[in-house]
Formats: C-alpha cells, structure tokens, sequence
C-alpha cells in the first residue's frame, strides 16, 4: 500500500520575508508508523506539516505522498489522503454547528443523503461526541473541541492523519481521551508536540528537527535517552523517564 | 449587560433557544423568513399618525412566542431595551408637531405626540419580530434562507462567518482590554492611544485567524464554492404559514381592526 507513504526529500523552505524555516530537511514514514517530530520553538515543526498537504510549496526539495508528488495538479487527492488537525480547534471549527462542520469535508467530496449522514455520525461516533452533533461549535468545551476537530478530519476517512500540537491546552483528562483515541486509530499518524510524554506513549519514532534541519530520526526510547542531544535541540526527557522529584530514583 | 463579555453571554442565549424543538422551529426558515418581511413592511408602511391600528399587529409576535416556547420576560426585556432609541428618533416630534389631533375632554394631544409614539410601537413590533425570528430560527438558518431567496452566496458566507467568529473575535478584545485595563490601575493608562493599538493587534490576529481558517478549509477540500446540506423543505405546513400570516397582515392594514372593535364594542351599549 504505496500510497500510505510519506516521503520528504531535502525540503527548504524560505518565508517571503527571508526567514530561512527549513534548510534541509529529509524524510521517509511508511504505511501504519506513528511518527513525532519535536523540536523547539521556530525549529521548523509547523512549516515542514504544512508543506505535507500542499498548503505551502518548498522553495526546493520534493515531497510525495504515496505515489503522488506534491503539487498543485494532485492537491485534490492528496488533500483527501492527507488529513490535517490544526492546533486551534477555532479555525478548524469553521461552520456553524458541528454536524455542518464535520459535514464539510464528505460534501466537498460530492457526498449526499444518506451516506453523508452515516459518515457523519460516524465520524462523530468514532470520537465519541455523537451528541454533540447540534451544537455550536462555541457551545462545546476544550476538550469537546479538539475531539470534533478530529472527526471533521475523520469524516474525510484519510489515510495519514497529520495533528499539530494534539494536547495541547487541555485538561489532563480530556488529553488522556484524547490519547487513547489517537492510539486505536490505524493510519499512518504524524504529530507535532512539546507534549514528550504523549510522544512517548504514541510514537515508536521520533524526528528532532533544530533549526531547520533534522537533527535525529530513530526510535522514540533511544531518543530521549540522549539528554545531551536533547539539551542541545531545547528539549528535554519527558516526565515519566526522569526520576521522581522527592527521591530522585528512578522505577 | 453593560459589559460585552454580557453582551455575549445574552447573544450565546438568543442562539441557545433558536435549537427548540416545536413545531414553529421545525417550520422551513423561508416561511418565516418571509412572513416577518411581510409582517414589517405592513407595519412601517402605516401614515405617521397612526397608532390604534398598529396595536392588533402585537399578535403575531405574541403567537410566536407561544407557539415557539420563548420566555416573555427575556424577550420583552430586549425589546424594552430598544425602546429609548426609538423614542430618541421621536423625542422632537410633540415640540415641532403642535396640531392637536385627539381633544380628550380638556386634554389635546397633538399629533407630536401620536407620531412620537407610533414611532415607539412601530419599533417594539419590527424588532420583536425580528428578536422573535431569530430565536426560533437561528442566525445560520436565515442564512440560508436569504441565500436560497436570491441572496448572492457571498454575502451569506460572509454573515455566517461573521456570525461564527463573533465570538471568538469578542473574547479575544475582551481579554486584551482586560490586560491593558490592569496594567493602568484605574488611570486611563496612554488614553486612546492604547485603544488604538489594540485595535491593531485585533486586526493583525484576525488576518492570521482568517488565513489558518483558509488552511483549514482548504485542507478539507473546499474549491470555494460553499457546499450546505438541505434540511428543509417548503411544504404544504409553510404555505398554509406564510399565507395565514400574509392574508392577517393584509387585513389588518386594510381595517382598521382596533377601532372595528371599539365601534362594535360601543354600539352594543348604544
């Protein structure tokens, strides 16, 4: 299944106002992976998402998404593979009541009647917010927010869900759901997080990208075990691998 | 509600009963629509003395609240609320308009006066029914409406998109004048020209909101033409709604109901 397939390959990206966001950044995630990228801020983590469905181009470099290149003849399809959760669930949220708003997406796809209806409350069921299906998109709390903003993703049904910043501002128990949700999905996922311990419970790899370019790729565990790389990138362990705050020992 | 975080909160209750589930909600927004335009334009269209044949006109508001399950108080409240502007409009009118119209015993009521109040109970009925509509149909709803009336779909993109980022675009003001409000410790802080920068940084955010919301349309495959699903349907419930209405409203322009009654009434006792 080659259209699962990430691959990125020496991206640059300068913004118009000459600020150098990506230098050279390169990149292959296969069908079913869970990858974080990390790094601190402006290292380059939203930009280089952005490039994945199309929404900004590279200055030089290639991205495919399966066995498509990215450009503007196959953002259609690669928009429909490639689903994006923005970080601010407000400007995901878009329409005015949330079955609209997860609606959007399956009715730009030329979806109708009945079918756009069971994708919908599918959608909504998957995330566990089928009664929220009336609501005002700012009648809904944080954590409600976030969950919608995903079925809206959902409803498309993609093949790589891309999330910047999932966690983020969220009650501990909402992002619990929300991490247990994130772990029964099968696609291909790709998350952006200063949320480690997230990282470490969803993502067997880990990309850590430093100003602009991609300072290490490999397993997750392996990763945060370099405190001096981390240091150097403004990182640092998660929580759950350093020791305990009182005793210092470690489980 | 002096405040606009109450402003908000009262607009977040407005939007609240419009998701009722009587029969008035499930009527197709069009009828509605359409019977309050007709309802408004019979109202304004009086001369500017009237006032008594204005007054059977109260009960079309009055039957959509009941048959819409709205709370009086609340909706009175909100026109009570509009009422001083209206009576500004009108306040001039008994000092510039001094004919006497009506002789009640010693007392002569000039048509200032009459004109002054018509002008009030003219607006507590188009903004009732205006308030009224929006409560048991929603902003988004008459929309859509509007659009499927002949609107230009730009338009009714723009509204709902005002109406939905409203909101968003309150709260954000409300917390920045927050900040700038604690850091002046009662004094009025650099005046104006902090407001004025303010302003600014609202806009800026706006722009950079309104281009994560391009992203995120774009992202769903949005080709810019607005795609909405069709839930209502004009049926045999609407006509019979907006004729009903219509066929009321034309009669009461035409008579003059209020006196019919009064004269119906007194020719009893005769």
């Amino acid at each position: 299944m080659s259209h699962h397939i990430v691959a990125v390959k020496n991206l640059r990206h300068v913004y118009p106002d000459g600020t150098v966001a990506l230098r050279d950044v390169s990149f292959r995630i296969t069908h079913g992976e869970s990858v974080a990228i990390i790094g601190a801020n402006g290292a380059g983590k939203s930009t280089a998402l952005l490039h994945l469905n199309g929404y900004l181009s590279p200055t030089s470099g290639e991205i495919r998404i399966g066995d498509f290149p990215v450009n503007k003849g196959t953002l259609p399809q690669i928009r429909r593979t490639v689903g994006m959760v923005f970080q601010d669930p407000d400007d995901q949220l878009f329409m005015p009541t949330v079955y609209d708003d997860v609606a959007f997406g399956p009715l730009n796809l030329g979806l109708a009647g009945a079918d756009l209806k069971q994708c919908v409350a599918d959608a909504l069921e998957r995330v566990g917010a089928g009664q929220l299906a009336k609501k005002a998109p700012y009648h809904l709390s944080g954590g409600e927010k976030k969950r919608v903003a995903i079925a809206t993703v959902l409803s498309m049904s993609p093949d790589i869900l891309v999330m910047d910043e999932p966690t983020n501002g969220l009650d501990p128990y909402a992002r619990r759901q929300l991490i247990g949700l994130l772990k029964d999905f099968r696609h291909t996922r790709i998350f952006t997080s200063h949320d480690l311990d997230m990282v470490l419970e969803l993502c067997d790899r880990t990309i850590v990208l430093k100003d602009g370019e991609v300072r290490a790729d490999g397993l997750t565990r392996e990763i945060f075990l370099d405190e001096a790389m981390l240091a150097e990138c403004r990182l640092e362990k998660p929580l759950s691998m350093q020791g305990c705050p009182v005793c210092g020992r470690r489980v | 509600m002096a405040s606009i975080d109450g402003a908000l909160l009262d607009f977040m209750h407005l939007d609240r009963l419009a998701a009722g589930d009587t029969a008035l909600h499930r009527l197709d927004p069009r009828a509605k629509l359409l019977a309050t335009f007709v309802f408004i334009v019979s109202v304004v269209s009086f001369g500017r003395y009237e006032l008594s044949a204005l007054v059977p006109f109260f009960i079309f508001p009055t039957v959509l609240i009941g048959a819409g399950d709205l709370p009086v108080r609340y909706i009175a409240w909100k026109i009570a609320l509009l009422c001083p502007f209206a009576l500004v409009v009108g306040l001039f009118n008994p000092v510039f308009d001094t004919t006497v119209l009506v002789q009640l015993g010693p007392l002569g009521i000039s048509g200032g006066w009459i004109s002054c109040a018509s002008i009030v109970v003219r607006a507590a009925l188009t903004v009732g029914a205006a308030i009224v509509l929006v409560a048991v149909t929603g902003f988004p709803a008459i929309c859509r409406a509007m659009e499927q009336l002949g609107m230009p779909t730009a338009f009714a993109v723009q509204l709902l998109f005002l109406y939905r980022y409203i909101f968003v675009l309150t709260e954000e003001g409300v917390r920045a004048s927050r900040a700038r409000e604690m850091r002046s410790f009662g004094q009025k802080g650099y005046g104006m020209s902090s407001y004025g920068s303010l302003l600014g940084t609202l806009l800026l955010r706006t722009w950079m909101r309104a281009e994560r919301i391009h992203m995120a349309m774009l992202a769903r495959g949005s080709t810019g033409a607005f795609q909405t699903r069709q839930e209502f349907r004009f049926g045999a419930p609407e006509l019979l709604f907006l004729i009903g209405w219509c066929a009321l409203f034309a009669t009461l322009r035409s008579h003059n109901a209020a006196q019919q009654l009064g004269a119906l009434v007194t020719g009893w006792f005769q």
